[in-house]
């Protein structure tokens, strides 16, 4: 079997890369990719210490499959934001985003 | 009904009334006079019940009829009050019963019931007619009724709540406060007519100058409590208590009870209005005469003699019946002198009720000088026999000054007083039953022998005073009952008598039965009372009546007093000098036609000895002149104003100081404006970091959390 170190390994390079790609891609569209790549990176430390852990307790599972449907949620309305943002400013680079500014 | 229960509730209806009628019915006039005189009814069906019952027990004295109750804690005891009827207070309460109905009777009819509101007539003064047009168009002025006519049975009905307080109650404490409701009410009801400067002046000397002698009662009060421990007549009337403040020396070569009775005795002097207290009384005269009646015959002067007559023990203790103690010779001065003085004085009056009023003094007088010596019955019963014709008198003069009154309207002079006598003269025809009334009255004040009561009761004076040797009073007492027969004639000659000297008098008119009842009830009285204490050792008719009043009301006190023996030179003396002084003040004046011609009108006795310029000169111009410059210029202009200015300046001080060296700099510029500028210029630096890029928030963020992260890593966990 698998040692759970890599699984926990695995997870934090997604995570890394994840957070990598928010921070530093342009593309507002981007950013959202990079959270779901953090958002599944949880995913996996979430089945594994399941798997790992007390099978007979769900909690790990029951929580993967909340932070799916968050995640989808989540994508639905960035997405459309998204979309509003360009309508609007005819831009996705999310520094050219800056109206919240003082 | 017990009969205790019957004496708490004899003063009650008069105070309802009193309530009554300020609260609820006091815009109706009828309404309020059947509320008055019902009560003042209610109060008199009582005393009757209880004078009956009283007469009926044997050995009233030893055994009265009492009752109280604890009212005050005074620390583990109680302050007890109560009601107490021996023969003393029955007989005063018939007396009084009787006059203050009467009073209230006669009231309505003094202030025109039943006439039309006068044309001008304001609250404040006396009413000044009314205009009225009959059915053949001849117009008319006719009395027109008080415009306060409900306020006046409101007073009458407290006034009438403290006497019956004074007399029922059982210790000296309710009977001060009774005391000093009357002392109010007099107030209250001398100033009635409130919009004449005169009577309001004459109300608040009648106030101020009794006021003087109720602190010394006071005093005496608190002095007697704190010697005894207890307030109640019969208690401090035991032998034990007497003896004991009897031989307690006090000071002025006094004992106790001497110095108690003394100081009990000065609240007398004020409110019995004796020389030199005495000012007050005729400026009272400016009150409606129903109160003068009230305040002279019926309740507050005679208040002051019955005072004196409960305390009577109090006053004797110390007296061993030979020679008189220290205080009884105050006493019997005082009361002496004041019987003369007035006397002299009342001959050169021509106001008819201030010829009253002094006569009132003088006769008090008498009665106190009866108590000096030692002659309880005879003072009681003279206060009685007096009450009835001096409340007659008054209210005969009441109602020949209403006669006369309607002579001045009718010819319309208002500069005719209707109070002078010499504006008066042959009203016997017009006014019959006043004058007849009257006559009854006069002869009883003159003590006309045998028939009236006043001689009845004046010769019983004079008997004991001569009977025990007290010649200096005897001779004083007998000059004054000349005197006092003297004026009396001299009232009656120039009120009735002779001729009309005036329009008005021609004009006089009798008036309505509620004055005249309690005229002819007062006059009956006036004769009969004196039957009942006819001495029996007395030539021919002594014996025949049994002299009941000198044993009934002897009875109250422990030592039974002894009548006099019979001696016929103060018999003599009596019948001479009312006989001499009656024919004598006739012969004269009935020819005297005018005040020129009256040859009594001596400056000194018209101007009553002077007394109210001495005393306007010795304590009111002093007192104003106090009040001027020592405490409204010194004390109150210069030292409490300066005191109150002196703050002002320190204070504004104070408060520029706060002002310019705390609050402005370092409340407004350093807490408050220093914080709003920090905020400012944080804000101004910090608001750099705030670019609204998403992306460098999550970076700071991130670091932020690196950095912390790392800080709880290395100095917590590790």
């Amino acid at each position: 079997m698998v040692p759970l170190s890599w699984y926990l390994v695995f997870a934090a390079a997604l995570f890394s890369i994840g957070m990598f790609g928010v921070l530093s891609r342009r593309n507002a569209v981007a950013i959202l990719l990079g959270i779901e790549l953090m958002l599944n990176a949880v995913n996996i430390n979430l089945a594994a210490f399941w798997r790992y852990g007390d099978v007979r307790l769900m909690t790990g599972q029951v929580f993967a499959i909340i932070v799916f449907a968050v995640a989808a949620a989540e994508v639905a309305v960035g997405l459309a934001l998204v979309i509003s943002v360009y309508r609007n400013r005819h831009t996705v680079v999310a520094d050219e985003i800056d109206m919240l500014k003082w | 009904m017990t009969t205790e229960t019957l004496i708490w509730l004899i003063p009650l209806p008069p105070l309802l009334a009193f309530f009554l009628i300020v609260l609820f019915t006091n815009k109706s006039k009828a309404l309020s006079h059947t509320i008055g005189v019902g009560a003042a009814a209610l109060s008199f069906i009582g005393s009757m019940v209880v004078f009956v019952r009283a007469l009926g027990v044997e050995h009233l004295g030893e055994s009265p009829f009492e009752s109280a109750v604890n009212w005050l804690p005074t620390g583990d005891t109680w302050f007890r009050i109560g009601v107490l009827i021996d023969p003393l207070g029955a007989a005063v309460l018939f007396f009084v019963a009787i006059t203050i109905l009467m009073i209230f009777l006669y009231s309505v009819g003094y202030h025109n019931y039943g006439q039309p509101a006068g044309d001008h007539d304001v609250k404040g003064l006396p009413p000044h007619g009314a205009t009225i047009t009959d059915e053949h168009g001849h117009k008319h002025v006719v009395p027109s009724v008080e415009p306060m006519y409900s306020r006046f049975f409101a007073f009458l009905g407290l006034f009438a709540f403290g006497m019956y307080t004074l007399v029922v109650s059982d210790n000296l404490l309710t009977l001060f406060v009774g005391w000093e409701i009357m002392g109010l009410c007099s107030y209250l009801l001398i100033g009635f007519w409130y919009g004449k400067p005169s009577a309001r002046d004459a109300a608040v000397k009648a106030f101020m100058t009794t006021r003087i002698g109720d602190v010394f009662m006071l005093l005496g009060i608190a002095f007697l409590y704190s010697a005894t421990g207890t307030l109640t007549f019969r208690e401090i009337f035991t032998e034990e208590t007497l003896h004991a403040l009897a031989s307690t020396p006090a000071w002025f070569g006094m004992t106790t009870s001497g110095f108690i009775a003394l100081l009990l005795f000065i609240g007398t002097v004020g409110k019995s209005a004796q020389w030199p207290l005495h000012v007050w009384l005729p400026d009272a005269m400016e009150g409606p005469t129903p109160v003068s009646a009230m305040i002279h015959a019926a309740t507050m002067v005679s208040a002051g003699v019955y005072a004196v007559i409960r305390m009577f023990p109090l006053l004797t203790a110390d007296y061993t019946g030979h020679g008189l103690t220290v205080t009884m010779s105050i006493v019997a001065f005082i009361g002496a002198f004041t019987a003369l003085f007035a006397a002299t004085i009342a001959v050169a009056q021509n106001d008819i009720k201030r010829v009253l009023a002094y006569s009132t003094i003088s006769q008090l007088g008498y009665m106190i000088a009866a108590l000096g010596i030692g002659a309880y019955v005879a003072a009681a019963f003279h206060l009685i026999t007096h009450a009835f014709f001096k409340a007659l008198l008054f209210l005969g003069s009441g109602s020949v000054i209403h006669g006369m009154e309607h002579g001045v309207l009718h010819t319309g002079n208002h500069h005719v007083d209707p109070q002078d006598m010499y504006n008066m003269g042959g009203l016997r025809k017009k006014m019959p039953i006043t004058f007849w009334t009257f006559l009854i009255g006069g002869f009883a004040l003159a003590g006309f022998p045998l028939v009236t009561a006043g001689f009845w009761s004046k010769d019983e004076i004079l008997a004991d005073a001569f009977g025990h040797g007290h010649l200096a009073v005897f001779v004083t007492l007998a000059i004054a009952a000349f005197l006092t027969a003297f004026y009396t004639m001299r009232q009656i000659t120039l009120t009735f008598l002779g001729e009309p000297r005036t329009e008005e008098a021609k004009h006089a008119q009798e008036t309505p039965w509620t004055m005249t009842t309690p005229l002819i009830v007062l006059a009956f009285f006036a004769v009969t009372y004196g039957w009942v204490g006819i001495p029996e050792h007395f030539p021919l008719l002594g014996g025949l009546v049994p002299n009941w009043f000198h044993e009934f009301v002897g009875s109250t006190l422990a030592e039974h007093p002894e009548a006099i023996e019979f001696n016929p030179i103060p018999l003599l003396t009596s019948i001479g000098v009312a006989g001499g002084g009656l024919i004598l003040g006739w012969l004269y004046y009935r020819n005297v036609k005018s005040v020129s011609e009256d040859k009594f009108q001596i400056p000194l006795l018209k101007n009553k000895y002077y007394f109210d310029e001495a005393y306007n000169f010795l304590f009111v111009k002093p007192a104003y002149w106090f009040a001027e410059n020592i405490v409204y210029k010194f004390l109150d202009k210069g030292v409490i104003d300066g005191i109150l200015h002196a703050f002002g300046p320190f204070t504004q001080g104070t408060g520029s100081a706060l002002r310019n060296y705390i609050d402005l700099p370092v409340i407004n510029r350093a807490i408050g404006d220093g914080s709003a500028e920090i905020t400012y210029w944080f804000g101004g630096k910090l608001r750099a970091i705030q670019t609204g890029r998403v992306q460098q928030y999550l970076m700071l963020a991130l670091v932020t959390f690196i950095v912390i992260g790392a800080a709880l890593y290395f100095f917590v966990l590790a």
